[in-house]
Parts: structure tokens; C-alpha cells; sequence
């Protein structure tokens, strides 16, 4: 069970939230100008690392908040939590 | 007993080969004759092809590399032990009850090649038709399961519709109900449907690829993807040393990213936990593989009398090859709820494999953005059923340069075409 610190609520468990997959994806536009094969990679490409990922979560059970972690998808150890509006925070690999 | 003696073939499954013959014969002798069943190879500085990836779809595609196109100076590279991935991990479910067209001739493929893999390879896979039951809990289910028998039979692969008391009568210990916490309002059917061993799939492969000729790797990681000026492929590095080639196929599930990353290239694949458990032995109590729509969740019985049991993944990327009690939780109480008797049977065991997801949880197959690199992956939850034609299509592509007729449609160009396969929507849940 994975304990998250909310932002805004405080540390609870996993089963109050749910995770929105990969962060910082930027939409390319304007429309008439991206390719088909940008339009894919937007879409469905992911970085995917073994390691540190940025990723959005939703405080679904709670203040129903979206809000940033880092977390290491090799142990799923959070190494860091931050707002929407806060810069992406540097990491070790 | 008399046999020809210029009939190599019997004598070679009298000498070396498995039958009911030579078991006898090794009992007598006291079992001293039986020889490790693939050679442990040092890596030869060049190969005419590469197999990144020991699992059961890269022992597949060495095989009928070898089998179909007489590819034999060829390797398979694993990181660790041969079948120590997802094949080893998984619950073992074959079936080919898919709703798109393209869908069902990939796995109907697959399957039709399971029905006859034991002969074919001389090894015991263990293949059990025993049926796969999957139940619908509403009206809407219902009506999908409708839907989805007319399009299955329309794709010539034959399911049936079944009633509530048919249900009962085939599975006892579910609870039918009407106060039932998942009620159950019909199902159907797919009686090719059932199970297969697991390791037997994948030493299997191993062995009669290596009595073709294939080296088969293990302890030997991938590193890097070396590309010539041209950009294709010239070879890879390896912890085993530098090999060289020009022609390779990923068939490594999980780490398929970190392996296009290597060679310049991303994928649309997320790496997820899914969990698998398996209860104290119990006698003979479920003779069919049953899937519940509504909860995800599914089990079989294995012929050691342990309940198989597997649902939906943890819903966050992960390579920890482990899973987190919420979704375990969720698991394993659709199980208790549904089959009461079940509630009380203790777990032996829990783990988890890394699956490589895809948006449409249809796989990726054929060529990459690099030339001489040819991709098997995707085939996230579900794609122990389709290791026969997972290996036939990919050592078709890199023998012949062209895709397969039955792999085709599954090229990575679809992510950007749009003509998406999307049996996550279409076919409710995977495996
Ligand atoms: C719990 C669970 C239950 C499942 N249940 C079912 C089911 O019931 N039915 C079904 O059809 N499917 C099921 N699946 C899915 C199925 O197991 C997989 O789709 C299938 O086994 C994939 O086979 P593979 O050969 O592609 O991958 P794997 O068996 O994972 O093999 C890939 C291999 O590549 C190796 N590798 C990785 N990186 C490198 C590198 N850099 N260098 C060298 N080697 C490397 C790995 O060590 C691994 O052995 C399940 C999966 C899990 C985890
Ligand atoms: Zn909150």
C-alpha cells in the first residue's frame, strides 16, 4: 500500500486516489500544422522510464485535487510531490 | 520390438527424444540417461539474427526462424533464465473469443498451433481444452456478451450463449442466486478455450530450437543497439560482450522502451504490475476457466488442485515485478464474493510481471523507425495465448522482410493512421 501526501489534505493511503498516468505531456498545435505523426505521439507515446517518473494523481476520495508526485517505478518509492502550477522539480535518476 | 533402422526419426525419439518409450528405458536405468535439454552455449562474435528477450514469444520466433526459413546460425540473448519473465509469471488462460476480425484470426492462429504444440516440439505442454466460461452480471452485460458471441462465430471462432442453470450446472461452487453479491444473468462459451504449462511452453520451444542449431543465451543482458552510418542495426552490446548482426527482434515485454530507447526510437507502451495468486490445493472442484465482466477478475484450477487466480492490474507504471495490496484486495474479494466456499481458502502464493500495455491492448508487431530492428510487444495482459503465432509472425517478417498476413494490421504505423485494433474497448477485459 502506497501512503501519498496530498497537498492539500496530508498523507493517506493509496485507496483514496487514483493515478492519471505520465505529466508535462505538451498538446502540439496548432492543429492544422502537426502531422499525423506528431498527432500519434501526443497521443499515445510515453517515456515510460524504469526509474523516476513523473506522473498526475487525482485526490479522488478526498478534496478531489489533481496534483504532481515523482516516483520511482522500480520500488514505487514517492520521491517528490508538488502542485499543478509548481515547476517540475529535478531529480536524480 | 523391431523398428527401421533408417527411420532417423524413431530412432531419435527412442534415443534423445521424449516418449513413453525412453521413460521406461530411464527408469530401468535409473534415470542416468537423460541429458540437459539445451546446450548452454558461449555467445559467437556474429550471428545472421538476433532474439533480444528468452521469453515464450522469443524462444517461439528462434524456433520457426530455424523450423520455417532454415535461419539455425541465430541466438536467443536472455538477461536472466529463459521463461523467468511474464511467461513464467502468467495464469496460463488460451483462448481466441476476441471481437475484431483481425483479432480473431491472430489468436484463432495461436491456438490452432497450441492444439497441436506437444507433437510438433515432442515436449509435454500440457495443453487443457477444458473451456472457458465468461459470465455476465447484468442486462448490459448480457447484452454485450450477445454482441460479442454474434461477432466471434461471424470471425468463425465458435462460441455459445449459456443460461443461467446451464452456468450452474458447469460450476457449482459460484453462487447463482438471486441475492447474489454479482448476480449472474447468463454467459457464454469457448469449449477450445482452456489452459497450457507455462515453463513446459517455453522449455519446450528452448529444446527444439536448440536441437535446430539456435544458441540460447541466458545471463546475457542487453545493453546498448549499435547502428551503422546508415542507421541500421550492426549489433548489440551485451554484458556477455559485443555480438554482431544484421537483423534483430525485441520480444521483451515489459522493458520493450528501454530497448527502443537504445536504438533511438519510443513506443506507445506503459509498463504496468499484474498480479497473479494461487490458493492451497483443493480437490477437483472447477473443470473450466471461468471470467467474471464485471469485476475483471478470473480463475482455473491447476492440475496440482490450487485455485489460478488473476484480475485487473495496479492502476500506476511499474517494473517492481510486484503488486500492491489495493489491487490484490479488489481481486481477491470479486473472488469470495462470488464463489462463498472460495472465501475460506488460504493463498500459497502472490507475484506480480511486468506488462507492457498498450492504449488498444492489441500488441505490436513487425518493423520499427530502424532498419533490421523488428518488434513483438504489447501484448501486455494477454499474451501467453499467442505465442505460437507471435513467433511464427515475427520469424516471418525477419526472414522474409514482409509482415505476416495475420500480423499486418498490428503494425506500430497504426498509432498514427488512427486504424487502431481496440479490443480493450471491444473485449472487456484482457488476458
Ligand atoms: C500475472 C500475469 C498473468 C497473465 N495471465 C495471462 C493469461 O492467463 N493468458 C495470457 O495469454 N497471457 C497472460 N499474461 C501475459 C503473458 O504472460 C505475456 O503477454 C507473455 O508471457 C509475454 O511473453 P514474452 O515472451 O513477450 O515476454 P516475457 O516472458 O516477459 O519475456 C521477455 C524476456 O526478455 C528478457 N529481457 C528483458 N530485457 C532484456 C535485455 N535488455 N536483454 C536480454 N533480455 C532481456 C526478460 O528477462 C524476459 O525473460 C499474464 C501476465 C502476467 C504478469
Ligand atoms: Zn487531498
Amino acid at each position: 500500500m502506497l501512503r501519498i501526501t496530498c497537498p492539500y489534505c496530508g498523507p493517506r493511503d493509496e485507496l483514496e486516489f487514483r493515478c492519471g498516468g505520465e505529466a508535462h505531456i505538451v498538446r502540439p498545435g496548432p492543429p492544422e500544422t502537426v502531422s499525423d505523426e506528431d498527432w500519434g505521439a501526443y497521443l499515445f507515446q510515453r517515456q515510460n522510464p524504469v526509474g523516476a517518473h513523473h506522473e498526475r494523481w487525482v485526490h479522488e476520495g478526498g478534496c478531489r485535487q489533481w496534483f504532481h508526485l515523482v516516483r520511482d517505478t522500480r520500488t514505487h518509492e514517492v520521491i517528490a510531490v508538488y502542485k499543478m502550477d509548481e515547476p517540475k522539480p529535478e531529480v536524480p535518476e | 520390438m523391431s523398428y527401421r533402422i533408417s527411420d532417423w526419426k524413431i530412432i531419435w525419439v527412442l534415443g534423445v527424444g521424449y516418449s513413453g518409450f525412453r521413460l521406461i528405458r530411464e527408469a530401468l536405468r535409473g534415470h542416468r540417461g537423460w541429458g540437459p535439454a539445451w546446450r548452454s552455449p558461449e555467445p559467437k562474435a556474429r550471428y545472421d539474427a538476433l532474439i533480444v528477450g528468452g521469453g515464450g514469444h522469443g524462444l517461439a520466433t528462434a524456433y520457426y526462424l530455424a523450423k520455417n526459413h532454415g535461419l539455425t546460425n541465430i541466438a536467443v540473448l536472455e538477461k536472466g533464465w529463459i521463461g523467468g519473465g511474464n511467461t513464467g509469471r502468467n495464469t496460463t488462460v488460451i483462448r481466441s473469443n476476441y471481437y475484431y476480425p483481425e483479432s480473431a484470426a491472430l489468436y484463432d492462429f495461436s491456438l490452432k498451433l497450441y492444439e497441436n504444440l506437444a507433437q510438433e516440439l515432442n515436449y509435454n505442454v500440457m495443453i487443457s481444452q477444458r473451456g472457458m466460461i465468461t459470465l455476465a452480471h447484468s442486462r448490459h452485460d448480457l447484452e454485450g456478451a450477445h454482441r460479442w458471441v454474434g461477432a466471434m462465430n461471424a470471425n468463425g471462432v465458435e462460441t455459445r450463449m449459456l443460461s443461467v442453470a446451464e452456468i450452474k450446472r458447469r460450476i457449482p461452487a459460484l453462487d447463482v442466486s438471486p441475492t447474489a453479491r454479482y448476480p449472474v444473468w447468463g454467459g457464454f462459451m469457448q469449449k477450445r478455450a482452456g489452459t497450457g504449462r507455462h515453463d513446459a511452453i517455453a522449455w519446450g520451444y528452448a529444446r527444439a530450437a536448440d536441437r535446430l542449431g539456435v544458441d540460447i543465451i541466458q545471463n546475457c543482458e542487453v545493453t546498448g543497439i549499435d547502428r551503422g552510418p546508415d542507421g541500421a542495426v550492426t549489433g548489440v552490446q551485451t554484458t556477455r560482450g559485443a555480438i554482431a548482426t544484421s537483423k534483430i527482434g525485441l520480444a521483451v515485454s515489459g522493458r520493450s522502451t528501454a530497448l527502443a530507447e537504445m536504438a533511438g526510437f519510443r513506443l506507445p507502451i506503459t509498463t504496468y504490475a499484474l498480479q497473479a495468486f494461487v490458493t492451497e490445493p483443493l480437490k477437483p472442484c472447477l473443470d473450466v476457466v471461468v471470467l467474471s465482466l464485471s469485476t475483471g477478475t478470473y480463475l482455473s484450477q491447476s492440475d496440482k488442485g490450487g485455485l489460478v487466480i488473476g484480475g485487473g492490474f495496479d492502476l500506476y507504471p511499474s517494473y517492481a515485478q510486484r503488486g500492491n495490496l489495493p489491487a490484490a484486495r479488489r481481486v481477491l474479494a470479486a473472488v469470495a464474493d462470488q464463489y462463498p466456499g472460495f472465501g475460506r481458502v488460504r493463498l500459497l502464493r502472490q507475484w506480480a510481471g511486468a506488462v507492457d500495455v498498450v492504449h488498444d491492448s492489441s500488441p505490436i508487431l513487425g518493423t520499427s523507425p530502424v532498419e533490421g530492428l523488428y518488434l513483438n510487444c504489447g501484448w501486455g495482459t494477454g499474451g501467453f495465448k499467442a505465442i505460437p503465432v507471435g513467433g511464427t509472425t515475427l520469424a516471418h517478417h525477419m526472414a522474409t522482410g514482409r509482415p505476416h498476413a495475420v500480423a499486418a494490421p498490428f503494425s506500430l504505423e497504426r498509432f498514427s493512421t488512427g486504424a487502431l485494433i481496440d479490443e480493450a474497448a471491444a473485449s472487456g477485459i484482457p488476458h
